[in-house]
């Protein structure tokens, strides 16, 4: 049997990259909140804030292990799957990647000692120094990868010569076209993603009666910050199409599954439903409305945009997985917005805690980030083919000199050590969250350092965990 | 000397250096946390196990961070040789990362898992032990060479597999082992500590007999091996190397057998840099063996001065908060010390 090395090596690279993405999706906004909730417990000496934030450091602590596993196996898949991409643009997207690792990764990986370990053996200032320097580690990291791939999708500053890619301007490098867009649009999404799934164990709490004042502050945390960056990142995601569409019109087009702009017919309309048939060049069984796709991307009532069919084929993106995975962020963008906007209200009118039949669903929306960024990220990626690097390399051309086999046998392995990794990491968080917010002794070193930081042991942490569960 | 001929004939050779630096701090720092989960099965206790996970619990995220720094360093630096190297040795690259996968994510499920425990202790140990091996079948495949045409990986998928690349994926396990038993004389006490003392009193002599056979048996495979080491003048400038890791070996049974707490882990360090300098004299100026040198491999001037610049700059930043972390979290982990 022969195995095709190009298609497998996309198939591992959508694997392991989307896989790995999910963890610092998570943890990004995680940090954050946690070091925000070590900031209120300092400000307001309400325990309440220390429990919440031990309880979820113990889940930062799962996933971002996780994270940083799946992480390292993708700094050496460029070289391993794709040798050739490594060559012809090492010069431009190396450096990004060593300054992730020097400015980003040794900071959040170093203060996480701090974050996992230093409960009760630093003062509270420096534990709440090293959180807020891992959440900002987590940010950086995100810049300079966000970087790099902005770089792929929107090449600048650089020169080809031989073929090979040349850096000639680092900041327009750094800064190109669609960075800021995609940083914004990232960076926010961890924060929702976070937030949803902190809503909704609160939301399991408070539904089960559990936790009191903890859960409910989880709640109102979440909702507060869904209210106003789910709106946000509609604003942010628009404008970020805006971008796709000057730069990237074929991605734009296919994410719209719009094939062409019929002579005499005014403004390209949405397509709201359709089974894109990217043999015939149609959608079957569209559903569309008349006009709505110019007002959204060209902002006027009969602006018209690049259909797919003014694109050689070899030179298209495939359709369906941008369309479907488009519409599937969007909806869950507008989702979104109603929860934090309706939950929000609930709030206002002091009525959230008791509304059940509100409650009862929410416990379970924790994944909706997460499909959100999975789906974003196809649309994007997919919608950036048959390029690599825009204009400068083809995937096809991007490939290590492996044989297919090699990478057969390598994928299988990464699915059935990911699978079993996952399936852990899911089940033991599972049983975190089952167990909840623990009473913990707290003897924290007001100040000066102790002596034998080691020596004062966890036993009360360690106690909490391995009691049964309520 | 034209500046910019000057320059290209220097960058690469700092680069080089710089990178070897990254991969000496990532063998001695994950060498000891990957050496304490070789050791793990031979714990005798549930308690032993916990102190020995202690003891690198706080440090094995950042010390995993240098084999980021090396991989990524060499695409930085060196983009056509990582683009070489890395297809060459494909399979064990990511036997590797894999291996690293199991060892890390253990460390936090084992925390939280009760009855599935053992499991954990299992791709722990299983994990660790792989990633070193793996790591030494990495260093052998790289050594004996990789058969490259027009800029690019010209083998097959298994060229690395021969008996001299799994030799050395079995030193890499007795080093590290040598390494991780060193660690826990100095970081843990009781029991724990005195089996690992008479770990490393085993593994002393095992990683010695290694680091001679490969001593051998290189320069015996390889000619141009033979040449850098055995003739005249190099042979009176290298001579020292040997002796003194002799003479520093027998320096470490000597501590280990008086009960020295912290100077056997400072010796094995020390044994570990003198035979990684032997592997880079053996080498340099190439960085794909035996053909593509550090000046052909190098990503473009600007690329290499960028990154530098940044270098300089964080790597002072980074060693001194690493330093700060270690320092913190010093001392010893006595029995019944829990993890977090």
């Amino acid at each position: 049997m022969e195995f095709d090395p190009v298609f497998l090596a996309r198939i591992q690279f959508a694997f392991t990259i989307s896989f790995h993405v999910i963890f610092p999706g998570f943890t990004i906004g995680l940090a954050a909140y946690i070091a925000t909730l070590e900031v209120l417990w300092i400000a307001t000496g309400a325990e309440r804030y220390h429990r919440i934030a031990r309880f979820f450091t113990k889940i930062f602590a799962v996933s971002f292990a996780m994270g940083v596993v799946s992480g390292i196996v993708l700094s050496y898949q460029f070289g391993t799957n794709w040798s050739h991409f490594s060559h012809v643009v090492g010069n431009v997207i190396g450096p990004l990647i060593g300054y992730e690792v020097l400015t980003a990764f040794f900071l959040e990986a170093t203060f996480l000692g701090i974050m996992l370990f230093g409960w009760n053996k630093v003062p509270r200032g420096l534990h709440v120094f090293a959180c807020i320097m891992v959440a900002f580690g987590t940010t950086l990291s995100a810049f300079w990868i966000l970087s790099a791939n902005s770089w792929m999708q929107t090449p600048a500053g650089h020169e080809v010569i031989n073929g090979i890619a040349h850096p000639v301007d680092w900041l327009a490098i750094i800064f190109n076209p669609s960075f800021p867009y995609r940083f914004a649009h990232m960076v926010t999404a961890c924060y929702l993603t976070t937030a949803f799934v902190v809503l909704a164990v609160g939301a399991r709490y408070v539904y089960q009666g559990r936790y009191g004042e903890d859960a409910r502050t989880m709640m109102r945390m979440a909702l507060g910050l869904i209210a106003i960056l789910a709106p946000l990142q509609a604003y942010i995601g628009d404008s970020h199409g805006l971008n796709t569409l000057e730069h990237q019109p074929a991605k734009i087009a296919a994410l719209e599954a719009h094939w062409e702009n019929e002579p005499g017919e005014k403004g390209v309309p949405l397509v709201l439903f359709a089974i894109p048939n990217e043999a015939a060049e149609r959608n079957d069984y569209q559903i569309a409305i008349p006009h709505l796709g110019s007002l959204l991307l060209t902002h006027s009532w009969d602006g018209t945009f690049p259909g797919l069919k003014e694109y050689a084929p070899n030179d298209r993106p495939p359709v369906a997985i941008p369309f479907f995975a488009f519409r599937v962020m969007v909806g869950i963008g507008v989702t979104m917005i109603a929860i934090g906007w309706f939950g929000a209200w609930l709030l206002w009118r002091r009525r959230l805690f008791e509304t059940d039949w509100f409650l009862a669903p929410l416990q379970h929306v924790w994944p909706l980030g997460f499909i959100a960024i999975l789906s974003g990220w196809f649309v994007t990626e997919v919608g950036r083919q048959p390029w690599v690097a825009t204009g400068i390399l083809r995937t096809v051309d991007a490939i290590s000199p492996v044989s297919g086999w090699a990478v057969a046998t390598t994928l299988a392995l990464f699915v059935l050590v990911y699978g079993i990794v996952f399936s852990g990491g899911i089940y033991y968080i599972n049983r975190l969250i089952a167990r909840g917010p623990q009473d913990v002794a707290i003897d924290t070193p007001e100040e000066g350092l102790p002596s034998r930081p080691i020596a004062s042991a966890h036993q009360a942490t360690r106690a909490a965990i391995n009691a049964p569960g309520e | 000397m034209d500046l910019s001929v000057g320059m290209t004939w220097y960058l690469p050779v700092i680069w080089s250096l710089l990178l070897a630096v990254a991969i000496a701090m990532y063998v001695v720092l994950d060498g000891f946390d990957l050496g304490m989960g070789i050791l793990f099965p031979f714990a005798k206790s549930d308690v032993e196990k916990d102190q020995m996970m202690s003891s690198v619990a706080p440090f094995w995220d950042g010390n995993e961070t240098w084999l980021v720094l090396g991989g990524g360093g060499l695409f930085v630096a060196f983009p056509l040789a990582y683009s070489i190297v890395m297809p060459a040795l494909y399979l064990p690259v990511i036997f590797m990362l894999l291996a690293l996968v199991f060892r890390g994510v253990a460390f936090e499920f084992r925390h939280v898992a009760d009855t599935s425990r053992f499991l954990w202790n299992i791709a722990f140990a299983g994990g660790s032990t792989l990633a070193a091996f793996f790591q030494g079948v990495l260093l052998g495949g790289f050594v004996q060479g990789i058969k490259v045409e027009n800029n690019a990986f010209a083998g097959g998928p298994l060229d690395w597999a021969t008996p001299f690349a799994f030799f050395c994926g079995f030193g890499v396990v007795a080093g590290y082992g040598l390494i991780g038993a060193v660690w826990l004389v100095m970081k843990t006490e009781g029991a724990a500590a005195r089996h690992a003392r008479a770990h490393a009193k085993l593994l002393l002599p095992a990683v010695l007999i290694f680091m001679g056979v490969v001593s051998l048996w290189t320069p015996i495979a390889f000619p141009r091996i033979a040449d850098r080491w055995f003739t005249t003048p190099n042979l009176f400038y290298l001579a020292p190397i040997p002796l003194v890791t002799l003479l520093l070996a027998w320096f470490v049974w000597r501590w280990l057998n008086e009960g020295r707490e912290n100077r056997p882990f400072f010796g094995v360090i020390g044994l570990f840099l003198l035979g990684y300098l032997g592997i880079g004299i053996s080498i340099f100026p190439n960085l794909v063996p035996p053909s593509l040198t550090v000046w052909q491999t190098a990503a473009a001037p600007a690329s290499q001065i960028f990154m530098l610049i940044g270098t300089v700059f964080m790597l002072p930043i980074v060693l001194g908060y690493i330093a700060f972390v270690y320092w913190l979290f010093r001392g010893k982990v006595r029995e019944g010390e829990g993890y977090h």
